[in-house]
């Protein structure tokens, strides 16, 4: 089944009296446990992909069923709740919240969700495991280095166990060192059966993927899986 | 629920974590709600002292009579055509006396104003109330020394005297007055009683306190005409006789002054219940007033909250993005915002409390009171109030944020 089925979407702003088709006529298929790279020049639509993939935003017109849901005409609230529940967002730009403990980032979707404290910490401390930050847990964001803070963040993502982890640009601001450990850390995430989309602008970076979307003007302009594929060594 | 519940407390670390982070601008922000809550509960509580100085007041000059005068105390008539009533006299209370059968105790009385002297200490125009000895049991009167004069001193108009507490102790400072000799316009007078201390400032010359008592004969002899208007008191033996009291005192009272069955009463009967809508009246409109322009300094505080929760959202335009974007609906994010703004105003509403508090203790000093609990709950609910209310706007601007334009934000 697909876990992503988009059907003719469009995405226009308006900016004064110019309309922007940043999204033009899109449909794409996505399955589970799929690892797709959407990759275009800048300006090309893949950040308003994301955030319509996210649930973030909604369509101009067009109709995106997640995991066979129609989600295109939901309210804020409900997309809200898919957000939570299905969706584990990785930013560039990690967005942390900067007083907050690691711990207490990683925690936040589960209040969100409602669960009690000690299945919270549990879980957040389980997260904080997988990608090798236990230690850290305490720490606040200006405390950690930028490859640590990329991996709290995943850790976010990944806490509620969602359908779907979207990352954009996950690597802009890393080192190309930390930027290899942190998609290490995606493949293992891919391996036990997660979907991952991610933005790059980087080929060795869409090489981790097994299929590379390419987007010109708003248009998909190729969608073909990863030839020559280079094995993803874990970087210590 | 839980969810809520869990919410909830979220927003509440946060809306500390915030105010800790911002120390200085909680600080100054919730000066303006000290300051408001301080004099909104000080009204309060001034307006609560100065009731309760009426009530004691009131309960002084005894709780369940009627005063029968020439002169309607509380009313829009005309004051002229009241002038042309005839004059209440003694005459008339002696036989309006006899007539009356329900009232507990009664008594004529007439004031007149002298300088009462004691050796080196005098008192200009001291309120003295000629009376009859039957008039203690019209009042609440307790005893410091001696007693009220007797029968035999008032038939007999004899020169005796029962001084306010104030008044014995500007004349005599620490010593005891009984039995000693005052001079009242120069005419000696024999001290045969001091009051107990009533305990009002409302009613201030009336307060029993700073008058002096002496037999209406004696008034009579020396001070005023025999013809001279006088003021019956009426006491009933309780409250719920009062009405059928008063219908007896005016029946009575249109026999002794001889009045055919249609014409007017040429007389009022006065009660306390007048004193009391007057004052309510009066008093009323200050308390309204008052309240009016404590309630200004408590929306200027208010208009601070909500000013500096505005530069609050707009600073956490960011963090609101990522709450978003990891599942906080609008709920949540509006519940965080108006939690911080009640706990800024909760905080400073305690604190003006606590300073209310301390001040009243000052207050006290001039109007007996203290800040009462109803004052207490009603500081705390309004500084509550306030900070939703002013929270409401700023918070309802974060919560319909655009995610994808908040996460833009820098
Ligand atoms: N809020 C907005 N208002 C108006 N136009 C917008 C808005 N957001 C995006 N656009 C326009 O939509 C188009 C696609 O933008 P988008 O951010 O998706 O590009 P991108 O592929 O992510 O680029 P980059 O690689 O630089 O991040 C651009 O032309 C952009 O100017
Ligand atoms: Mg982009």
């Amino acid at each position: 089944m697909n876990i992503i089925n988009l059907e003719n979407i469009s995405r226009v702003y308006q900016v004064g009296s110019e309309e922007v088709h940043a999204l033009d006529d899109v449909s794409l298929k996505i399955d589970r446990n799929e690892y797709v790279a959407i990759m275009g020049p800048s300006g090309s639509g893949k950040s308003t992909l994301m955030n319509l993939l996210g649930c973030l935003d909604t369509p101009t017109s067009g109709k995106y069923e997640l995991k066979g849901t129609d989600v295109s005409d939901m309210s804020d609230n409900e997309l809200a709740e898919v957000r939570n529940r299905e969706i584990g967002f990785v930013f560039q730009t990690f967005n942390l919240l900067p007083r907050a403990t690691s711990f207490h980032n990683v925690e936040l979707p589960l209040i969100y969700a409602g669960v009690s404290a000690a299945e919270r910490r549990e879980k957040a401390e389980q997260a904080l495991a997988s990608v090798g930050l236990k230690e850290r847990m305490l720490h606040k964001p200006n405390e950690l280095s930028g490859g640590q803070r990329q991996r709290v963040a995943v850790a976010r993502a990944l806490v509620v166990g969602p359908s779907i982890i979207l990352a954009d640009e996950p690597t802009g601001n890393l080192d190309s060192k930390t930027g290899e450990d942190i998609m290490a850390l995606f493949h293992e995430i891919y391996s036990k059966g997660n979907t991952i989309i991610l933005v790059t602008h980087e080929e060795y970076i869409a090489n981790h993927a097994k299929r590379v979307i390419r987007l010109l003007d708003g248009r998909i302009e190729s969608d073909k899986p990863v030839a020559n594929r280079t094995i993803p060594n874990r970087g210590s | 629920m839980r969810h809520h519940l869990f919410e909830w407390k979220e927003g509440l670390l946060i809306s500390l974590a915030a105010i800790r982070a911002n120390k200085a601008r909680s600080i100054l922000t919730m000066l303006g709600i000290v300051i408001g809550i301080c004099s909104v509960a000080l009204m309060a509580t001034a307006i609560n002292g100065i009731d309760k100085a009426f009530v004691n007041g009131i309960s002084a000059l005894g709780a369940n009579n009627l005063y029968i005068d020439k002169w309607a105390w509380f009313t829009d008539d005309d004051f002229f055509l009241m002038r042309n009533r005839k004059n209440v006299t003694l005459d008339q209370y002696e036989r309006f006396a006899k007539l009356a059968k329900l009232p507990l105790a009664m008594a004529p009385t007439i004031l007149t104003m002298h300088k009462v002297l004691r050796g080196e200490n005098y008192i200009e125009g001291t309120l003295m109330t000629g009376t009859t000895d039957g008039y203690v049991r019209t009042t609440n009167f307790n005893f410091a020394r001696g007693r009220f004069f007797s029968a035999l001193e008032s038939s007999g108009a004899r020169n005796v005297a029962v001084l306010g507490s104030e008044v014995a102790v500007h004349l005599f400072e620490k010593q005891d007055p009984l039995s000693q000799e005052v001079k009242i316009d120069g005419i000696p007078f024999r001290v045969v009683g001091v009051l107990e201390k009533q305990g009002s400032n409302m009613l201030g010359n009336f307060n029993p306190d700073n008058q002096v008592y002496i037999p209406i004969g004696t008034v009579f002899k020396y001070f005023r005409r025999n013809r001279d208007t006088v003021t019956i008191v009426v006491r009933a033996r309780s409250t719920e006789l009062t009405e059928a009291t008063k219908e007896e005192a005016i029946g009575m009272m249109r026999r002794v002054r001889g009045l055919l069955y249609d014409e007017k009463d040429d007389f009022s009967v006065n009660t306390q219940e007048g004193l009391t809508t007057e004052y309510n009246k009066v008093v009323g409109v200050i308390k309204l007033v008052g309240l009016f322009i404590t309630g200004l300094s408590l929306l200027v505080g208010a208009i601070g909250i909500m000013n500096i929760m505005f530069v609050s959202v707009k600073e956490r335009t960011k963090e609101i993005g990522i709450r978003k974007a990891i599942g906080a609906k609008r709920r949540t994010i509006m519940g965080q915002f108006l939690t911080e703004a009640a706990v800024i105003c909760l905080m400073g509403g305690l604190v003006g409390l606590l300073l209310a508090v301390a001040l009243s203790m000052v207050i006290n000093k001039f109007l007996p009171t203290s800040v009462q609990m109803n004052t207490i709950v009603l500081a705390i609910s309004i500084s509550l109030l306030t900070g939703i209310v002013s929270g409401l706007a700023p918070a309802w601007t974060a919560a319909k944020m655009d995610p994808v334009e908040a996460l833009r934000y820098e």
